[in-house]
């Protein structure tokens, strides 16, 4: 074992390369590894916010999703309902109408009836004394028989 | 690789060296320094290296750590510019995941704020293991190469630098003044000493805290440096070792490199932990 100069050699190389390290190799790898842990952290937290606001969006559709369907139930309840409401309406409206139009032409026909009355009322009295003209072949005082002509319509 | 190996050392075995002598070889760093007529130059055989003295380097040694070094500061650095908050690569996420491995441990351990602590524990985590990774290539390759870019048949190089004591003990001394520093830095002087000769039996027995404390202190750096050195330098014997059995290397190369394949990171692993744990002692009050 022969020590000499080389060992002072050794430790001045052995005091530059932990120096070197200790300046330019250590700080930067630190730093870059502690960067990496503060990313993956990061992404880590963001990832659980992600989840638990999906979970909070997937609620709140649940939730609107049953909103929009009862909402859907009433509204068909409601349309079903203002259906039957129309279809009564348009019934009544259809009896009225129907009984209207039986009033009217029942009155018409009352009218209708009256006016042949009348006419038949007017056409006797001149077929009658027509017919009396024919059958008794005399001139008959016409303003003398008047009277009798016209209660014989009247009866009529 | 294990093949040419295994014959250029037979051969080697056969015409010019002993068994001893080839391993003796091997165990040779290639040394730079002053040699007895004043000149620096690169030593040939041992007693040149022992004339050498102290200021002598090991270029081998030094070329091998600083090279490896230089790949660990530079695959690290364009890993740490390339960091992003994004999602990274294959390449990418290998450093970061050893760049994350670290920190855990420094992080299990030491507790406090110290920017220099985990660097140093990368530092020294990633250096080591690719020092001792060298283990893996075969021991006579890169001596071959050697040879043949030199010229010199004679060349000796190694390219395993924990399995220099020189290297090791560089760190862990390294450390040892870390510790130092620390100590006083936290304790202040008065605390360091009292640490040091009123524990563990209080003030009165003074001169058997003493006794324990401060070898327990200096024991820190040379276990840490020789245990490195130790396992290293075994695992390399052993495959010089194998290297020397002829035909039938191959299959005992491949057990020893698997076995040696967990020797490689866990010595890493342990000189990178105990730091941790040294220092944390120091910065820590009792």
């Amino acid at each position: 074992m022969n020590i000499n100069a080389t060992m002072l050699g050794q430790m001045i190389a052995f005091a530059f390369f932990v120096w070197f390290c200790m300046k330019y190799v250590w700080p930067p790898l630190t730093a870059a590894l502690a960067e990496r842990q503060k990313r993956i952290a990061d992404g880590l937290e963001a990832a659980e916010k992600a989840g638990k606001d999906l979970e909070k969006t997937q609620e709140m559709v649940a939730e609107q999703l049953k909103e929009a369907k009862t909402q859907a139930a009433s509204i068909i309840d409601q349309a079903n309902k203002r259906a039957t409401q129309i279809v009564e309406e348009a019934k009544n409206q259809g009896r009225e109408e129907g009984q209207r139009m039986i009033t009217g032409a029942q009155a018409e026909i009352e009218q209708e009836i009256n006016r042949a009355k009348e006419q038949l009322r007017a056409q006797v009295a001149s077929i009658a004394i027509a017919g009396a003209e024919k059958i008794l072949e005399a001139t008959i005082d016409e303003a003398a028989h008047a009277k009798i002509t016209e209660k014989l319509a009247e009866s009529l | 690789m294990a093949e040419s190996a295994g014959e250029m050392a037979h051969e080697a075995v056969e015409h010019t060296q002993t068994q001893g002598e080839y391993i003796q070889h091997h165990l040779q760093f290639l040394t730079f320094g002053k040699d007895a007529e004043g000149h620096w130059g690169i030593a040939h055989g041992e007693e040149a290296v022992a004339e050498m003295g102290y200021w002598s380097f090991h270029v081998d040694m030094l070329g091998w750590s600083i090279g490896l070094g230089l790949i660990f500061i530079l695959v690290f650095r364009a890993a740490a510019k390339n960091a992003t908050s994004g999602v990274p690569g294959g390449f990418q996420n290998f450093i970061e995941w050893v760049f994350e491995f670290v920190e855990t441990s420094v992080k299990d351990t030491f507790h406090g704020t110290n920017a220099l602590i985990a660097p140093l524990a990368l530092t020294i985590f990633c250096w080591v293991l690719l020092m001792n990774t060298m283990d893996i290539v075969p021991v006579d390759l890169f001596p071959w190469i050697a040879q043949q870019v030199s010229g010199d048949p004679e060349i000796a190089f190694r390219v395993v630098p924990t399995t220099d004591p020189n290297v090791t003990l560089g760190m862990s001394l390294s450390v040892f003044f870390l510790i130092i520093f620390y100590s006083i830095k936290i304790k202040g002087v008065g605390g360091f000493l009292k640490e040091l000769a009123f524990q563990p039996f209080g003030p009165k027995m003074l001169p058997f805290n003493l006794l324990i404390e401060v070898p327990t202190l200096l024991a820190k750096p040379v276990s840490l440096g020789l245990r490195l050195y130790g396992n290293l330098y075994a695992g390399e014997l052993v495959f010089l070792l194998i290297a020397l059995f002829g035909a039938f290397q191959l299959p005992a190369h491949f057990i020893w490199a698997a076995f040696h394949l967990l020797v490689i990171p866990l010595q890493a692993f342990i000189f990178m932990m105990l730091t941790i744990v040294y220092l944390s002692q120091a910065c820590e009050h009792h």
